[in-house]
């Protein structure tokens, strides 16, 4: 009997390793291990052997029995993994393709840019404020130290609504506003749109965009007020760029300055576009708050001091995407704002 | 301020490069815009004489000179008509080079050969408004005879720089050499050598010219006069001239010139009469009649009226004062006897005048910003001695001066310690004082503060923190060590309604559309374009005093005008596709005329057109409401807006509130438009939207119990609004639907006319059994039931 299992087990293994398919090999299967297959009809005469070889001899069939199993597991699996492979080879797609289904919209770049600058300063412990953009002259002029006589007043530089009403020229008065609402300390910035009796061209616009950020405190100086520019002017433009603090005059502040950075084209080799100097002129304007303003706020010049800056959102955002006409951010092609 | 570095020469000792010197200026508080090279790149022009002109042969506007320049003589061809034989000129010989890199060569014109050219003023790299008038069009003449051959830079001094500056309004006194010499002194640690003025020789009296002086308006703080007699008037020497050009003003005559190049150097204006002109013996300053009329040296008949102040003789105005002198009494080739004014006027008065004449002169850009009224005396005298100088006349004795508010020296304390807690540095008080005195501050340090004179053309320093500018550009804010900022306040934070509004751009942003941004004013004729009736709140706007022009002169009341303008604008340009959103403000006044702000309200103003309808839009805001948790928004049918379509648009409702408008834009506002297509636009109300906005959202246990899917079609009128059908069907839920789906709406064949077969599938569930089929069952038999009664609909099978 044990010959003619060992000769079952050769027999089955070699025609297993010779089937085609899954289902030959399932044939092979049934032929030897199936209820009627040889392997079980072998072991039906077991009954024959003596009580001592039984166990022997049943031992040895299932053995058998496991061998032929993993053998044609192994084949199968082999087959299988051939019918799924030939499968997902009929499958091949061109993945260079687009179908272009699905569409996200578009932030307008300028006002993507002032969230941006909104969140870096909010990071630094700013909060964001927002005025009207119809203001009181006293809060646009008066307020802020500007001269009565100040041609910037005139008719052809601000538009007016009535003598005391008029369209905000800077987003100065908000200052203003969160001064005499909230007092000291402070630290504000607010965004948002701004009017000048300017004719449209490619670098002007009636309406524009400002931010403006305003630090009340007690022993606030000139230093912090470097230090926040410098912080804000690398993060907004890299930290390769290079800031110029120089002198200059604005009627709210004292001492008042303004911010040069880098040229953007020649990163600061001098160029055309920067007249040879390097620096890309006037990206800001600061300076300390002056004590007639936080006079004017009813908050004492002698305890506090702060810092102010703005700057003009839309140069910033031209400058940052390259942008060469004022015009495009006001026009709303939709292939030019798909490109941000 | 055009500053020509060998002016600023004659007061400061510099040998820096012009490129140190802008860069010092500018960090020190004068921001110099550019430095500028007229004459850069000559090269090998050099002094000749003509010897002989002669025409050319076959060139009627052309002439052939022989022209001397000292080692040989060249035969060039010109066509200038101003040359004679003997005149010293300029000569660009060949392999030269000029300014905007012109070269030299050989020519031929006409078969005759040219070995070079001779320069005007303009090729050697000065600008047309500078050229004197007789020279624009002809070779630069020498004034006087130079050796032959001598490069034409060095007689003319080429080889310098001039800077321009930007001068802010505070600093008045920095418009002039003296003003920027002080500047650069104070900068470069340097001394400053202001002119001495002195006069030789002085004869008669003023007395036997002039009587009297009288002013008559608080216009004219001060007026101070000289008279110059036996004045000879011809061009300046050629250093003046030169001076002026590159200053950029363009010489007249000596004592024009003369006036102006003292302007330029104290920054006070000055003017000249012919005195022989001046009917009568006095001068007056008042303000002029109405009808009283002038003609300007510009040859321009002026009208004037009583807001102009003005210089008058005993018949008529001789000048507008501070702005531009008159014709009539200009210094020209005959006259003989000058009376030379030194003026101090009201800045807003000249500005106003200058404005409404359109005349802003280097004057009147001076007085506007305001004078120290003590340079009257010191610049018209130093116009003597320069008068003097050059051999253009003789200096009466005496002057007459009316000096009203007589400006003196002030006095400003200043605390040290002050100066350093505002610049965060550590200064000591003696650098303190040397950076003030080194401006010409007087600074005495007594009892711990430090008292500063405020000299009179300083009329920008009013208090402590003017001088702790002063200090601090000098001590250079660049050099101002950065300190980050402690305090109390480390925490930003951004209002809730900017929240919200971030939120819904996020939301409308990935629903794909794109933010635009419009101009808060628009034209009032828009209105008329989108059909607003004449009653209609939307025309109660805000017009502004001084628009730009009709396009820009109203407020905004709503934002659909500029949505549909911008949408044209794409259809026009070809855009195929245009789905955008903004969020922007309305204008809403009080009461009209306007007394007080007006309430300023945020819209969110949607538009499409291209491959949409009115339900892409629909459920463009459903989803905006249902991410900012918004619910029970009902559309409410608008059939009489005449902006819209009426039968493609809703009004959005939550309670009793009016939350906006959405729909089909009427054909005869598109066609306004020159849109072909269907457009949709929605209206919302933002800050209503902000107010309804509710983010808490809480989970909800995961369904436990499986759901049950059952579909009903109805037969129903067509004018039965699905909203309506859903109401009644979620009424009859007994709690248990779960969800309504809208799959189906269909009109045609086998639908009667009139109606139309609306099919529902409901998805029901509990939350604590498994539903049987009896319970969803009794429920759709009663939704179908009340379906029947409350619209005439019938079942579908």
């Amino acid at each position: 009997m044990r010959e003619i299992l060992t000769e079952i087990k050769e027999k089955a293994l070699s025609n297993i390793k010779e089937v085609m398919n899954l289902d030959e090999l399932e044939q092979m299967r049934i032929k030897f291990l199936g209820k009627k297959g040889e392997l079980t009809l072998v072991l039906r005469d077991m009954g024959k052997l003596s009580p001592e070889e039984r166990p022997i001899v049943g031992q040895m069939a299932n053995e058998i029995r496991n061998e032929i199993e993993i053998e044609i597991s192994t084949i199968r699996d082999m087959f299988r993994n051939e019918i799924k492979k030939a499968k997902m080879e009929k499958e091949k797609i061109d993945i260079t393709v687009s179908t272009n289904k699905k569409s996200l919209g578009h932030r307008h770049p300028l006002l993507s840019t002032i969230e941006e600058l909104e969140d870096l300063f909010i990071s630094m412990g700013f909060s964001v404020v927002n005025g009207p953009e119809i203001e009181t002259v006293e809060n646009n002029f008066n307020a802020l130290n500007s001269p009565e006589n100040h041609p910037s007043r005139d008719l052809s530089d601000t538009f007016y609504i009535t003598e005391d009403i008029l369209l905000r020229t800077q987003t100065s008065p908000v200052q203003i506003r969160a001064m005499k609402e909230m007092g000291a300390p402070l630290r504000i910035v607010s965004a948002g749109r701004t009017f000048r009796f300017d004719d449209v061209d490619d670098t002007h616009s009636p309406m524009f965009h400002q931010l403006e950020g305003l630090v009340v405190d007690e022993n606030i100086t000139m230093a912090n007020l470097i230090h926040t520019i410098d912080i804000f002017i690398k993060e907004l433009f890299g930290k390769d760029m290079e800031t110029r603090f120089r002198p200059h005059h604005f009627p709210f502040t004292e001492p008042s300055g303004e911010v040069d950075v880098t040229c953007f084209k020649c990163m600061g080799k001098g160029c055309d576009a920067c007249n040879g100097t390097g620096w890309s002129m006037e990206l800001l304007g600061c300076g300390m708050v002056h004590p007639k303003v936080l006079e004017n706020c009813g908050i004492d010049p002698e305890k506090y001091s702060g810092f102010a800056f703005g700057m003009g959102i839309d140069r910033i955002t031209m400058v940052k995407y390259g942008i060469n006409d004022i015009r495009l951010l006001f026009e709303n092609d939709n292939r030019f704002l798909k490109q941000f | 301020m055009l500053l020509p570095i060998k002016w600023l020469k004659d007061y400061v000792d510099l040998n820096e490069e012009p490129k140190v010197l802008a860069d010092g200026l500018t960090l020190s508080g004068s921001h110099v815009e550019s430095i500028i090279s007229l004459n850069k790149g000559i090269e090998k022009v050099i002094v000749g004489k003509i010897l002989k002109i002669e025409k050319h042969p076959d060139a009627d506007k052309l002439l052939i000179c022989n022209v001397d320049i000292g080692e040989k003589q060249l035969q060039i061809v010109t066509g200038a008509t101003n040359l004679k034989i003997n005149d010293y000129i300029p000569v660009a010989i060949v392999g030269a080079k000029l300014p905007n890199d012109i070269s030299i060569d050989k020519t031929n014109f006409r078969g005759v050969d040219s070995y070079g050219m001779l320069c005007s003023l303009k090729e050697l790299g000065y600008s047309d408004s500078v050229i004197p008038k007789e020279m624009r069009d002809g070779i630069f003449i020498l004034d006087k005879e130079y050796p032959l051959g001598t490069d034409i830079a060095q007689v003319l001094q080429l080889n310098d720089e001039v800077i321009e500056f930007e001068i802010t309004p505070n600093r008045p006194d920095c418009l002039s050499v003296i003003g920027m010499a002080r500047e650069t002194a104070a900068t470069f640690n340097k001394e400053l050598k202001e002119p001495e003025i002195k006069i030789e020789k002085e004869v008669e009296d003023i007395s036997n010219y002039i009587d009297s002086v009288e002013v008559k308006s608080s216009l004219c703080n001060r007026y101070y006069t000289r008279v110059v007699k036996d004045v000879e008037i011809k061009e300046s020497p050629l250093w003046l001239q030169i001076r002026l050009m590159e200053a950029g003003v363009r010489p007249i005559n000596n004592i024009v010139d003369i006036t102006n190049f003292v302007m330029l150097e104290y920054g006070e204006p000055l003017h000249a009469f012919d005195l022989d002109k001046i009917n009568g013996r006095k001068v007056i300053i008042r303000e002029a009649d109405n009808e009283e009329k002038i003609i300007t040296i510009d040859e321009i008949k002026r009208n004037l009226d009583s807001s102009n102040l003005i210089i008058a003789d005993e018949k008529s105005p001789i000048a507008i004062a501070g702005v531009m002198g008159g014709f009539d009494t200009e210094v020209t080739r005959e006259t003989k006897i000058v009376l030379l004014e030194g003026a101090n006027f009201n800045g807003k008065s000249v500005r106003l005048t200058s404005k409404k004449f359109g005349l802003r002169t280097e004057a009147s850009t001076r007085f506007e910003k305001g004078i120290d009224p003590n340079l009257c005396k010191t610049a018209v005298d130093r116009v003597c001695q320069l008068i003097e100088l050059i051999d253009a006349g003789t200096i009466v004795k005496g002057n007459i001066d009316v000096y009203k508010d007589v400006k003196e020296e002030k006095e400003i304390v200043l605390r040290p310690n002050k100066v350093n807690s505002l610049l965060g540095i550590e200064l000591s008080i003696e650098d303190m004082i040397k950076y003030l005195e080194g401006l010409g501050l007087k600074s005495k340090l007594k009892d711990e503060v430090i008292n500063v004179t405020i000299p009179t053309f300083r009329l920008d320093l009013e208090r402590e923190v003017d001088l702790i500018e002063e200090i601090g550009r000098l001590y250079g804010f660049h050099n101002i060590p950065s300190k980050p900022l402690v305090g109390v306040l480390t925490r930003g934070e951004k209002p809730y309604g900017r929240i919200i509004e971030d939120k819904a751009k996020f939301i409308l942003q990935g629903l794909g559309l794109n933010e635009v941004m419009t101009y808060s004013f628009i034209s009032p004729k828009v209105y008329d374009k989108i059909k607003v009736s004449d009653n209609s709140p939307l025309k109660k706007y805000i017009k502004l005093i001084n628009p730009l022009g009709e396009d820009y002169s109203v407020m905004r009341t709503t934002l659909i005008p500029n949505m549909l303008d911008l949408l044209s604008r794409n259809y026009n340009r070809g855009v195929e596709i245009c789905h955008v959103y903004e969020i922007g403000n309305i204008f809403v006044p009080k009461e009209l005329p306007v007394k007080e702000l007006p309430e300023e309200k945020k819209i969110l103003s949607l538009g499409m057109y291209g491959k949409v309808d009115f339900y892409d839009l629909k459920e463009v805001v459903d989803k905006v409401f249902e991410r900012l948790g918004i619910k029970d928004v009902e559309y409410i049918r608008e059939e009489d807006n005449p902006t819209f379509h009426p039968g493609r648009t809703a009004r959005l409702v939550i309670g009793d509130d009016v939350i906006g408008i959405i729909g089909e834009i009427h054909m005869d506002v598109t066609e306004n438009y020159d849109i072909k297509e269907r457009v949709y636009i929605g209206q919302l109300d933002f800050n209503k939207i902000v107010d309804l906005t509710n983010l808490n959202f809480k989970y909800k246990p995961l369904p436990k119990y499986p759901s049950m899917l059952r579909d009903i079609a109805v037969v129903i009128e067509k004018d039965i609004l699905a909203g309506e059908m859903e109401k009644v069907i979620w009424n009859n839920g007994k709690g248990l639907i779960e969800n309504i789906e809208l799959f189906d709406i269909y009109t045609g064949d086998q639908i009667p006319e009139g109606m139309k077969s609306v099919a529902y599938s409901i998805t029901y569930r509990s939350h604590e059994r498994t539903l049987k089929d009896e319970e969803v069952n009794e429920i759709q038999q009663s939704i179908i039931k009340d379906l029947e009664d409350k619209f005439k609909a019938k079942l579908r099978s």
